[in-house]
């Protein structure tokens, strides 16, 4: 009972939204690349693009959650300055030992999430509202907690977290290439990581051929995973040539999978997205609505708090000012990448993609020098062209 | 009489199908004129076309109203010219009032002010027409949907209606409301006004209709004149096919008591003194299909909602016993998992995950079913969500189809597919063939004998009631929250059941 085999093309359109996005973002790097005479992809700014922006890519994969689940989480970016602010008391005021402070940073996290979404889940207040709340208070927070002033520097270990690589452990490779500076273990990564995805890529389609369902033209199947694998060798290729694998990329990277593992593999991933889609079926179909919603809001919390030590660890002091206007970089992150605003729509991949358009172009407009009125009001623009061609591309399927 | 309209040669393409095709209607003034067929034969698509919905040039063909040809370029066109069409699904805005509804968009002011005076001195006089008995200022949200229609048709008089088009108005309605609102047609028959009617209601149709129009697959099949029309006929035209039975033939096997309700008491939910159900009890035995009888209101909803996990109401009492042992019903989890599954009277609302696949709607309340671990087989549950669609004649091209595009009928089959897999002992089912074509209608018929063939119990809430004589072995007849008659198949009739119903409102009335 083979599914009939869609052309290559066919195959492209129908899922036109997965990959119109990953398009936009290839052609906004190659147009930046260009305008910006090569400075985008070079080894230095590729890495700073990396670590620029890892905090709004982590934060997106729990707002995608939650706003999959119908919600919102305004609060986000008072959470990243008060978890930031947080920490820094307790190490640079107290002398707490580092590992200590992460932990209970976390935990702090944790709890203002289970906070939030308690009244969200179980008193149906709306998420708005509560976190509307929540930005204010946390904000207020953050002030008080550092009276007003920057609290810093932190001590290297923690720096670590955020500006740290992974070391070099295999100095042999470095000399193959011939060139002064060259991270072999951040190109083995690499290709590792390019191996395992297309050794993935081949187990799975090889299962579902096996039950019938490969429906995927093969064409486009070794053109796209050839593609990904060929990326990431070449982007690991790259950063070995600076400093190579920045720690927070990799805690990135990890996160990204074991999130869309959770969207796409587990039952609650699947129940959450129910939940969006209708909440009263999703109820009737003995799906506990109310905790599902509170554990989202929780980890949007974990979520938050690790962005604000990585965000402190990168200035190496804490502000009051420190993410102030992040969450709307982060919700708009998932909206670029095609989430729905009523609930039940929504990819981890397209978050991502979504918060890399955005920092691909802050990236690429702050290189050529563009004012940041410039820049707000085009990635303004940007967000409503993105969100309507995708109403545009769904009425036109319907 | 002249045809007050007449449409021809229509036909309408939309990418890939031919939605109608080269479809005849004429309609005599004065004349309630039925327009039957399937659900996608084209019904709807045809009523746009004349509402103006789909404008001129955007189909091919020609349409006379009254004489002069009508070329619409949209809603307010046809509207003017006084074709009104009253949707099923009621277009009110329910926070408003009855008279804000009747003259939205259409406000009687003076000088750019609303006059709310003559506002309300004519919407008292339009409520009088439609014999509706209530404020005008009431809101829309306190009416029931039976008196919801009416505000709906008087708001179509409010706009000097020529033509009335009313599609399946008696879909969601109580055998009384609907008798009424017919009524209420025949009347403004006598006054001139000439209607369409759609219906899937066969024994509605030939008791007002003057004529058929029959649409089978985008083409007009045939057309009757008053004399001529018989439920039997109507139906081999629609189907295209011989139906000698609507409902498909089972011979009882009745096992011992499966399901038992004892003192069953349920306040409701936002009153919490008021009584909603009161000592409700009642058996479901292997191999039975249970059926509960009651006018709108009666409880019956309410009733099962509350056994499912406590999903309606409050301050629950009561026994319940699952193959002789007590069952924990007091969440939809442990219902589901003590036997029990609730297939919804309003799917689209509170059954179906619209913009998600029949895959993803199949496997939602099993998914323990396909995963290990809380991690989903994506192979496993493809071949469940395949299994279901062929046993149960899901007519989709995949089942990566998303259910909101799927007819009423098959939409149907994904909730049952839902909650078969949750492999349930006894299905309480809920107005399961509301708004189904006739078609369809005899398929899940055919899945719930299959049922209880299987041993299963079935529950089945009904405003039908030829589907109740049917198909179930035993009637209950419910009365303000109360099981106040219960008759064998043999013993059961509609007559029997309007006694019972009856009597209990009597003795009701005696006692107050």
């Amino acid at each position: 009972m083979a599914a009939p085999r869609a052309s290559v093309g066919a195959y492209l359109k129908n899922n036109m939204r997965q990959y119109g996005m990953l398009l936009a973002l290839v052609a906004i790097m190659v147009f930046f690349q260009i305008v910006t005479n090569g400075t985008l992809m070079r080894p230095v700014n590729l890495t700073n693009l990396f670590l620029q922006n890892s905090y709004i890519v982590i934060m997106a994969l729990g707002m995608l959650l939650v706003i999959v689940a119908g919600h919102i989480d305004l609060s986000v970016g008072s959470v990243v300055g008060f978890v930031g602010a947080l920490a820094a008391v307790m190490i640079v005021n107290w002398h707490l030992p580092v590992a200590l402070v992460i932990v209970a940073s976390l935990a702090t996290g944790v709890l203002i999430g289970m906070a939030q979404g308690y009244w969200v889940a179980y008193w149906r207040i709306p998420s708005f509202i509560v976190t509307l709340a929540g930005m204010l208070v946390f904000r207020g927070a953050t002030l008080w907690l550092l009276d007003g002033q920057s609290v810093g520097p932190f001590p290297q270990v923690f720096q670590l977290i955020s500006t740290g690589f992974i070391p070099d452990v295999l100095p042999d490779v470095a000399p193959l290439f011939g060139m002064a500076r060259f991270n072999g273990t951040a190109f083995v990564i690499g290709l590792l990581v390019a191996g395992g995805i297309l050794a993935l890529a081949t187990r799975a389609r090889a299962r579902a051929a096996a039950h019938g369902m490969a429906d995927e033209p093969f064409a486009f199947f070794v053109g796209k995973n050839g593609l990904i694998a060929l990326a990431i060798a070449y982007i690991s290729f790259l950063l070995a040539t600076y400093r190579g694998l920045p720690n927070v990329l990799i805690t990135m990277a990890v996160l990204i999978l074991a999130y869309m593992f959770v969207t796409n593999s587990t039952t609650a991933g699947r129940r959450i997205y129910a939940i969006g889609g209708n909440e009263k079926a999703a109820k009737l179909s003995g799906i506990k609505t109310e905790r599902l919603v509170f554990l989202s809001f929780a980890n949007m919390g974990l979520l938050a708090a690790l962005a604000g030590l990585i965000f402190a660890a990168r200035l190496n002091t804490a502000t009051p000012k420190a993410g102030v206007s992040f969450e709307l970089d982060v919700i708009a992150a998932v909206f670029i990448g095609g989430a729905s605003m009523s609930g039940g729509v929504g990819t981890i991949v397209g978050a991502v993609i979504g918060a890399f358009i955005m920092g691909v172009m802050n990236n690429g407009m702050s290189i050529l020098g563009i004012g940041i009125d410039y820049q707000q009001v085009i990635k303004g623009l940007v967000l409503l062209v993105a969100v309507i061609f995708d109403v545009y591309n769904k009425s036109r399927s319907a | 009489m002249a045809p007050i309209l007449q449409m021809r040669g229509i036909t309408k393409t939309f990418p890939g199908v031919r939605a109608l095709d080269n479809v005849t209607l004429s309609v005599e003034a004065g004349e309630i004129h039925a327009l039957v067929g399937e659900n996608g034969a084209g019904k709807s698509t045809l009523m746009k076309v004349l509402s103006g919905v789909y404008p001129h040039g955007s189909y091919e063909g020609e349409m006379l109203f009254e004489g002069q040809p009508l070329r619409l370029s949209g809603i307010h066109d046809s509207e003017a010219r006084g074709i009104i069409i009253i949707h099923q699904e009621l277009a009110l805005v329910p926070l408003l009032s009855i008279a804000e509804n009747i003259f939205l968009g259409n406000e009687i002011t003076r000088h750019g002010v609303i006059d709310w005076n003559e506002t309300f001195r004519r919407t008292e006089g339009l409520l009088a027409k439609v014999g509706l008995d209530e404020s005008p200022q009431a809101r829309i949200d306190t009416l029931g949907v039976g008196k919801q229609q009416l505000v709906e048709i008087a708001k179509a008089l409010s706009k000097r209606v020529k033509l009335l088009i009313l599609d399946e108005p008696t879909a969601a309605l109580q055998e009384t409301d609907s008798r009424k609102l017919l009524d209420l047609l025949l009347e403004f028959k006598a006054q001139g006004i000439t209607s369409i009617l759609i219906s899937h209601k066969l024994n509605e149709i030939s008791r007002v209709a003057d004529r058929i129009t029959v649409l089978r697959d985008g083409a007009t099949v045939a057309g009757m004149d008053r004399h001529e029309i018989s439920e039997a006929r109507i139906i081999r035209d629609m189907v295209g096919r011989d139906m000698a039975h609507r409902f498909p033939e089972r011979t009882p096997q009745i096992g011992e008591v499966l399901f038992e309700v004892e003192n069953w008491c349920v306040h409701h939910p936002a009153h919490a003194e008021r009584r909603v159900i009161d000592g409700a009890g009642l058996t479901v035995r292997r191999g039975e299909v249970v059926g509960i009888a009651g006018l709108m209101g009666a409880g019956r909803t309410e009733f099962a909602m509350s056994l499912f996990g406590r999903s309606w109401g409050q301050r629950i009492s009561g026994e319940a016993r699952m193959a002789g042992r007590p069952a924990d019903l007091s969440t939809i989890p442990a219902a589901i998992r003590s036997g029990l599954a609730y297939v919804t009277e309003d799917r689209k609302a509170l059954g179906l995950v619209l913009e998600e696949t029949i895959l993803r709607n199949t496997t939602l309340v099993n998914l323990a079913g396909v995963s290990r671990r809380g991690v989903i087989d994506a192979n496993r549950e493809r071949r469940v969500a395949e299994d279901y669609r062929r046993a149960l004649g899901t007519r989709t091209p995949s089942v990566f189809q998303k259910v909101v595009n799927l007819s009423g009928g098959n939409q149907q089959k994904v909730v049952l597919s839902k909650w078969l897999f949750a492999d349930p002992q006894v299905l309480i089912l809920d107005e399961p063939t509301r708004g189904i074509d006739v078609g369809a209608k005899y398929e899940i018929y055919a899945i719930v004998n299959q049922l209880v063939e299987q041993g299963r119990g079935v529950i089945l809430i009904s405003s039908e009631m030829p589907e109740l004589l049917a198909m179930c072995d035993r009637i209950y007849v419910m009365n303000k929250g109360s099981f106040v008659g219960e008759l064998d198949r043999a013993e059961a009739s509609q007559e029997r059941i309007m006694a019972a119903i009856l009597a209990a409102e009597t003795q009701n009335a005696g006692s107050v």
